[in-house]
């Protein structure tokens, strides 16, 4: 504490600051705020506005240079090409798909983790569960882009089961089963934190009520662990709906994502990809409202 | 469902969750070129091969460095940011931290896309750096969840007892506040240094030429006579990710990692 004595006796110029901080929090709130939200918002809701903007831009015909003019030409090709609403349907049921599966999935495992298992085994299971979602997203990709591979581990597996021809092999059944295995511990835990917080008492209250197991499944487990669901199912849905790199490696099909990462890149059409991008960004939008009906941002 | 059905339940997610990981894992160790289950000979030798890459090196070492960048800045900007909002109650409170969950909770291809349209419109080229602030975005809000959760669990008349003592500002930061914080600080650094060695779908729009690993691993694993190489990368990037999550873990401890969420 001699840094504290010496500030003590000469008031130097941290001392008047920090004095001058101590009677204005506002602007100690300022200081500490302004570093995150400046960067925050000119390099993430700055991004989000140009890409908005560029959506009206495009391309000159002649010198393949974007123009900075408006236009809703962009749009229009969008709405009158058929191959762009089919992508954009496709994608969206398997995000729904996707979302439901783990929903399922992800439902008796974090019941286990928060009402039956032991602390130790519960903290345990925590850690199996986060752990994957770290294993680098690519890598678990192209695992399974190998697993689904002719003469791959599932081929073999199903050719010894004597089903020589029933492997999935790269397709859109692949692609569900692969999204759903990528995006499953982000259901898995909300549901978990949402299931541990059910006082056992309301519990014990339905049993005593008469409600048998099933009953208080139904009407007291589920509605309560409702925004959890919802919250779990806002990053299975997002996360499906916007990837591109999935759907090239496990799958034929193509995503709006496919769309949107070739236009910018093979054809250097920008404003078109910013049109298209702004599709998933809606129905997100849509998606995030309806998840906060139900309660799903205290669930976060 | 009774208990023997949720267990044999929660065994197979746990088993689904890591089967293809380590079935990454064997095939590092295969032998044969060309990829056949079941694996018929073992061998060490491909990771000689692939750590004489010399892209697959320059890759490598981009990444590392990539994340390094991101990291502090998330990890400054992050801790900044739990600070402003643990202490003071202002307009627009409760949406921060639903802001800083947008670039992981938006899909990717809208933040890669958005980061793409601008760095094109505002022509300052992709490169390294354009890929690190793109990382070090999402990633304020790894640290930023990690360091709030632990001043939630800390009391604030510490900080008032400090205060009282005569302690400055500057001082109560220092002696009181930031000791109480500093595992949480590294465990969040870790986990977006795991994130930003990870990402690819936004990494990707932001990178111009330069490779991070991830980029290097989907340029490759197209190329049939580079699979063995892919494999060790492959299992590579799996440990790298994996022990400073592991380590983040013990750090916060008792509690769990706060995840991307």
């Amino acid at each position: 504490m001699t840094t504290g004595a010496t500030n003590l006796s000469t008031p130097g110029l941290a001392r008047r600051i920090q004095a001058a901080l101590y009677r204005r929090p506002r602007s100690q709130l300022l200081l500490l705020l302004l570093p995150p939200v400046g960067w925050f918002g000119v390099v993430y809701l700055g991004s989000l506005a140009v890409l908005l903007v560029s959506a009206f831009w495009y391309l000159d015909p002649v010198t393949s240079a974007v123009k900075h003019d408006f236009t809703l030409q962009n749009f229009q090709l969008l709405v009158s090409d058929p191959v762009y609403l089919k992508v954009t349907l496709r994608t969206v049921t398997i995000a729904v798909l996707v979302t439901i599966i783990d929903m399922i999935a992800a439902f008796p495992i974090a019941y286990y983790m928060a009402r039956v298992a032991s602390n130790r085994v519960r903290a345990a299971l925590v850690t199996a569960v986060l752990l994957p979602l770290w294993a680098g997203y690519l890598v678990k990709v192209y695992a399974w882009r190998v697993i689904l591979a002719q003469g791959g581990p599932l081929d073999w597996l199903l050719r010894q089961l004597g089903f020589p021809d029933a492997s999935p092999g790269f397709s859109d059944l692949s692609m569900v089963i692969v999204f759903s295995y990528l995006w499953l511990p982000y259901m898995i835990t909300p549901i978990y934190a949402g299931l541990e917080r059910i006082p056992s008492s309301l519990l014990e209250a339905s049993a005593d009520l008469g409600g048998r197991n099933a009953t208080t499944f139904r009407r007291v487990i589920l509605p309560l662990a409702l925004p959890a669901v919802a919250a779990g199912s806002i990053f299975t849905f997002s996360l499906t709906l916007g990837d591109y790199i999935t759907p090239t490696l496990v799958s034929n099909s193509q995503f709006i994502g496919n769309v949107v990462f070739a236009s910018q890149g093979v054809s250097n059409n920008v404003p078109f990809a910013a049109a298209f991008a702004l599709v998933p960004t809606g129905i997100m939008a849509a998606y995030l409202l309806l998840a906060r009906r139900l309660g799903a941002f205290d669930a976060l | 469902m009774n208990r023997f059905g949720l267990r044999i339940a929660t065994g197979a997610v746990i088993v689904f969750l890591y089967l293809p990981i380590a079935i990454i894992a064997l095939y590092a160790f295969d032998a044969s070129r060309v990829q056949v289950w079941p694996i018929a000979v073992y061998t060490t030798s491909w990771f000689g091969v692939a750590f004489q890459n010399q892209d697959m090196i320059d890759a490598f070492s981009l990444s590392i460095r990539i994340g390094l960048a991101a990291t502090t800045v998330a990890i400054v900007l992050g801790t900044l940011a739990a600070l402003a909002i643990h202490r003071f109650s202002f307009f627009g409170r409760s949406s921060i931290s639903f802001l800083f969950v947008l670039p992981i909770a938006l899909p990717g291809i809208v933040t890669g896309m958005a980061l793409n349209a601008t760095i094109n419109a505002t022509g300052i080229g992709f490169n390294a750096f354009t890929i690190t602030v793109g990382h070090a975005t999402f990633c304020i809000v790894v640290a930023y969840n990690n360091v709030i959760a632990r001043l939630r669990r800390s009391s604030r008349s510490i900080e008032e007892a400090s205060m009282d003592l005569g302690a400055s500002t500057f001082q109560t930061f220092r002696y009181v506040t930031f000791p109480a914080v500093r595992t949480a600080i590294v465990a969040g650094g870790l986990l977006a240094f795991a994130l930003s060695f990870d990402e690819v779908v936004v990494t990707i729009f932001t990178a111009g030429t330069d490779q991070t690993l991830p980029i290097w691993i989907y340029n490759t694993l197209f190329r049939a006579s580079q699979r063995p190489i892919v494999n060790v990368v492959a299992l590579l990037v799996v440990v790298v990710s994996i022990v400073p999550v592991y380590v983040a873990q013990r750090l916060t401890s008792g509690g769990e990692p706060d995840g991307p969420s």
